[in-house]
């Protein structure tokens, strides 16, 4: 992105009503704080959060905390993991359940009863199974993307217009180059809202199963932002609870925007509708 | 059918001397049965068109001309009866469904350019799976037949890029590079608005004049047909089965100026009897879009 077009974002009417929205929200919620040791009165709900000066100020001191960046990577090890082991065996399984009859009769009625299942309800058996608690959660937010990318990839491939195959198959197109060359390209944009869809749900799902699971052997350190929440929390930290929350907004933030460039980068043919 | 019988020598003239691309449909029965309940979409149909020739198909919206070019094509079989290319046997007893091959190349109704393909390397698909060229040789005829197509400059376009009367363009390009004998039309220019409609009628007789082809053409635009085609065989409504030909003895090449002279509006009047009594049964019968 060049400068004039940088400028252009940051000073436009879109950027400005972001910036005082975000403003407002955090004058309401700093006042709302407040209020209490300013008038006496407690504001309900607001007036149980700690202010987002105090928020800000107990995010400073973690900085330069080693343990704090230490929660970050973990979480988002364990986000990437899953997501990438769900892209791995999701991709190829959602495309075989589309192009082979035989198989789809096979596998959809199983993976139809194990979809509903929601990923939390994994946790206990997930621990049974696997033999550390950093498998276990690696696998339920592998779960979490697991059946999203799966049933895009399939409603994808199977909604591919008629006429690009009869085209294909009639230019003389063998069955390997319809499969490499139509259905894979016709099914990206689905890969892609998928992923997308897919990421989110791994987000939730890490911090779930973070809190739930202790946070893998190795204590605070190498607990990931939803043991980080839990923590603060059991050690009566509020502000830091806080911290905790908005460190997984802005990480998932960051996850979905690098997942939009790569999937803009993959698909560059629908920039033009 | 007086003006059709006495037009048989100027028809001669209209065709050029094709020897390739003839397809002889004879007595063909298309059954649907989806669930038990018997529609015939084609009944008995019988059409002789030779090589090089402009047929134009001719018939209300859902008779079953789109049943019969997918026949051609091969995407899909025939109940009874033979469809020839070149006496060649394309379908028939013992081999209900025809291969699809690059000798038959359709042009779709809603457009099939693939999309994540730029508009150059839409156009060399075929020949590239083909693999009979070499990839320079195939680019280079690529680039050549997209310029004489009026279609420089759009070559790196994606499809989504340039209007839908370019996108037609590019698709019947893509078309031509494999050298088919039949170019297969199935409405390619329904969703046109009237302007672009004109222009692609140019466009598509310019490219015609180039590379003589057979043309197998469904249409329900009467004076689309009249003024592209040799030959209009008007089809009843469901099941589809030939009502009645006309000979269009107005001579190639054509342009616009054709719309506006007599003959062509006494061939539309002759046309139009026709057409509108099977429209009006097909809609009596209630038959949807198909």
């Amino acid at each position: 992105m060049n400068i004039t077009k940088l400028k252009d974002k940051v000073f436009s009417r879109a950027f400005f009503r972001g910036v005082i929205a975000i403003s407002i929200f955090l004058i309401i919620w700093e006042v709302g704080a407040r209020f209490e040791s300013w008038y006496g009165y407690r504001v309900p709900w607001i007036g149980l959060i700690p202010a987002p000066s105090a928020v800000f100020e107990s995010w400073g001191g973690l900085i330069g905390d080693p343990s704090y960046w230490m929660s970050w990577q973990m979480s988002f090890m364990r986000v990437l993991g899953g997501f990438f082991a769900a892209m791995i065996l999701g991709i190829p399984f959602g495309l075989f359940m589309a192009v082979n009859r035989t198989f789809h009769d096979t596998a959809f009625p199983t993976f139809e009863i194990l979809r509903p299942i929601p990923p939390l309800a994994w946790v206990p058996a997930s621990i049974i199974f696997w033999p550390t608690a950093e498998l276990s959660i690696a696998f339920v937010t592998f779960l979490g993307a697991f059946y999203t990318i799966v049933i895009n990839v399939l409603g994808g491939a199977k909604s591919i217009n008629k006429q690009y195959l009869q085209a294909a198959q009639s230019m003389g197109a063998s069955q390997w180059d319809i499969f490499r060359r139509v259905v894979l390209p016709a099914t990206l944009p689905s890969i892609v809202v998928g992923s997308a869809v897919g990421m989110g749900i791994t987000w939730e799902v890490v911090v779930a199963a973070e809190m739930i699971s202790g946070g893998g052997g190795s204590g605070g350190a190498g607990g990931g932002l939803g043991f980080f929440i839990w923590n603060s929390y059991v050690g009566g930290s509020y502000e830091q609870i806080v911290v905790g929350m908005i460190s997984i907004g802005i990480a998932g933030y960051f996850s979905s925007e690098m997942l939009r460039n790569l999937g803009g980068f993959l698909t560059p043919w629908l920039k033009t509708r | 059918m007086s003006a059709a019988m006495n037009t048989d020598t100027n028809l001669q003239t209209n065709v050029t001397n094709v020897t390739k691309g003839a397809i002889r449909i004879e007595d063909v029965v298309k059954v649907y049965d989806p669930d038990g309940a018997a529609v015939m979409a084609v009944d008995h149909c019988s059409i002789d068109i030779p090589g090089g020739e402009i047929c134009m198909i001719v018939g209300p919206s859902g008779c079953g001309k789109t049943t019969l070019l997918n026949a051609i094509a091969g995407f899909h079989g025939i109940t009874s009866g033979e469809i020839y290319l070149d006496n060649e046997l394309l379908c028939g007893p013992g081999k209900m469904q025809a291969e699809p091959g690059s000798d038959r190349i359709v042009v779709f109704q809603n457009g099939a350019l693939f999309p994540w393909k730029s508009n150059l390397e839409n156009v060399v698909f075929g020949p590239m799976m083909e693999g009979k060229l070499s990839k320079t040789v195939i680019y280079d005829k690529a680039i050549k037949m997209m310029a004489d197509a009026g279609l420089g400059g759009t070559e790196h376009s994606f499809p989504g890029e340039v209007s839908s009367g370019l996108r037609r363009r590019v698709e019947i390009v893509r078309a031509l590079m494999l050298e088919p004998k039949v170019l297969l039309f199935d409405e390619p220019y329904r969703a046109l608005d009237s302007l672009t409609k004109s222009v692609m009628h140019e466009a598509l007789l310019d490219i015609y004049y180039k590379n003589k082809v057979t043309i197998f053409f469904i249409t329900h635009d009467l004076e689309e047909a009249i003024f592209l085609g040799h030959r209009l065989i008007i089809m009843s409504s469901r099941p589809c089965k030939p009502k009645k030909i006309v000979e269009v003895d107005i001579p190639h090449p054509r342009d616009y100026s054709v719309l506006t002279s007599p003959r062509f509006r006494e061939l539309m009047e002759e046309a139009k009897g026709v057409v509108n009594e099977e429209a009006k049964k097909a809609f009596e019968a209630g038959e949807k879009e198909g």
